[in-house]
């Protein structure tokens, strides 16, 4: 059985896989970060992204052993302590989640967002969430949630 | 997912080695096709062999009349690189065009060529940019490689390496993408190069093909007026429930026609 390390969160994590371990088991299964989320089989709902080597991808479209000595951040290593992410904040305060179940994903692909552009047209950020689907908000308060943490009004 | 070896060469010679070493082994490359077929268990590999630590298959170059483009670079990296974006704007936009941020991270141009989804994208760059596909073995030219739905001139085990694509004069990606996989119900890239006027059409039928109506409409005009209606016989384009070949054969038309409006823009 392979043997993988990562960082995780900024601590470092291994354990053995197999070959067809995904990502997104291992952090749920093996580490029991729970906080992503996996939503379809089609690779199309995006409630698992995380960031590897700071950037944002589908944990469920890629194997745990491609993520070998990766840097990975999930939705458990944003905030500091107590202190929510200003993303995390953000959409709190725009009641920018009704169930919770695609939000990981949208908090993860949002921070992702901002660090390539740190002032987003709406359209800029609709097109962006392409590849994350919510059956509950219709989008309209997750798009303010990111206009206001990019514009660094969350608290 | 039925569970197989797991293999990450460092070279091409490597990955030939694994390759020869496994009795029905599959390459991978962003894994972005691969993967959600391998948990519907529709392919059941012994190993897979990850190219993702190869050196020479990564990055983009320019060859003077032609950009060079590994076989691992991102559609991500494509869209986002100066020198396409300046050089050969219409293959950044088709790049900065497929699937969704996340699919763009880890999908490669190797991968989608590979794979020749009827479809995707990069067929109709490649054979509308009058591209070459270089592989470990040789190189062949893009009207050569693709054939009907996912079958390709690649034999078992042989790699492409890298895309080649020749700069043209005037060139655009125009595409009506299925609103929920963003894959093309048609796309269509209209070039203007030394060798004439170049229009392939994804998504319509059952393979990238070339539009030799329109071609010849557009030879001594190149304006969006000029664009006759698209030569395909219906017998010929896909109907599902997304558009019917009546409709394809319509949007191949329009498409053509914003393709010309935003190559000559
Ligand atoms: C949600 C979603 C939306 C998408 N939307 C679009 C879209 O709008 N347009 C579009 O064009 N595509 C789309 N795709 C497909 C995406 O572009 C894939 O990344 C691409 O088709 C395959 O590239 P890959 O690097 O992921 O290849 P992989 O999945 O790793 O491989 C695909 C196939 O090619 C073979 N292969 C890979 N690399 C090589 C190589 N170098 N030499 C020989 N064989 C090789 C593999 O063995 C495999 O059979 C989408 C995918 C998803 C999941
Ligand atoms: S779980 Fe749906 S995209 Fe990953
Ligand atoms: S809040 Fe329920 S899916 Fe988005």
């Amino acid at each position: 059985m392979p043997e993988v390390t990562m960082t995780v969160n900024g601590q470092e994590a291994s354990g053995d896989v197999e070959g067809r371990t995904l990502l997104v088991q291992f952090l749920r299964e093996h580490l029991r970060l729970t906080g992503t989320h996996v939503g379809c089989d089609t690779s199309q709902c995006g409630a698992c992204v995380v960031h590897v080597n700071g950037q944002s991808v589908k944990s469920c479209t890629m194997l745990a052993v491609q993520a070998d000595g990766s840097a990975v951040t999930t939705i458990e290593g944003l905030a500091s302590g107590n202190e929510l992410h200003p993303m995390q904040a953000a959409f709190h305060e725009n009641h920018a989640l009704q169930c919770g179940f695609c939000t990981p994903g949208m908090v993860m692909s949002a921070v992702d967002l901002l660090q390539k552009n740190s002032s987003p047209s709406e359209t800029e950020i609709r097109e962006w969430l392409e590849g994350n689907l919510c059956r509950c908000t219709g989008y309209k308060n997750i798009v303010k949630a990111i206009q206001h943490a990019a514009a660094g009004d969350a608290a | 997912m039925y569970d197989f070896g797991y293999h990450r060469p460092n070279s091409l010679t490597e990955a030939n080695a694994a390759v020869d070493g496994a009795t029905d082994p599959v390459l991978m490359a962003g894994g972005h096709t691969l993967i959600p077929a391998l948990k519907l268990r529709l392919a059941q590999p012994s190993d897979v062999v990850d190219l993702c630590a190869i050196d020479e298959l990564k990055g983009i170059r320019d060859d003077g009349d032609a950009l060079v483009i590994g076989a691992m670079t991102t559609h991500c990296e494509v869209a986002e690189s100066d020198l396409v974006m300046s050089r050969i704007p219409a293959l950044a936009s088709l790049a900065g065009g497929i699937g969704d941020p996340q699919v763009r991270h880890r999908g490669t141009i190797g991968g989608s060529v590979a794979n020749n989804d009827p479809a995707a994208d990069y067929p109709a760059g490649c054979v509308g940019l009058g591209a070459t596909i270089h592989t470990s073995k040789r190189q062949i030219a893009a009207d050569d490689f693709f054939g009907p739905s996912f079958d390709t001139a690649l034999e078992d085990g042989e790699i492409v390496t890298a895309v080649s694509f020749p700069v043209p004069g005037k060139a655009a990606y125009a595409k009506f993408p299925n609103p929920a996989s963003r894959y093309a119900i048609v796309g269509v890239m209209v070039a203007k190069t030394s060798d004439g006027v170049r229009v392939a059409v994804t998504g319509a039928g059952h393979g990238v093909f070339r539009d030799t109506a329109i071609e010849l409409s557009l030879a001594d005009a190149f304006t969006a007026d000029a664009v006759a209606g698209s030569g395909a016989d219906e017998d010929d384009l896909n109907s599902d429930i997304h558009a019917s070949a009546e409709y394809r054969k319509h949007l191949i038309g329009v498409m053509a026609k914003r393709a010309v409006t935003a190559a000559s823009g």
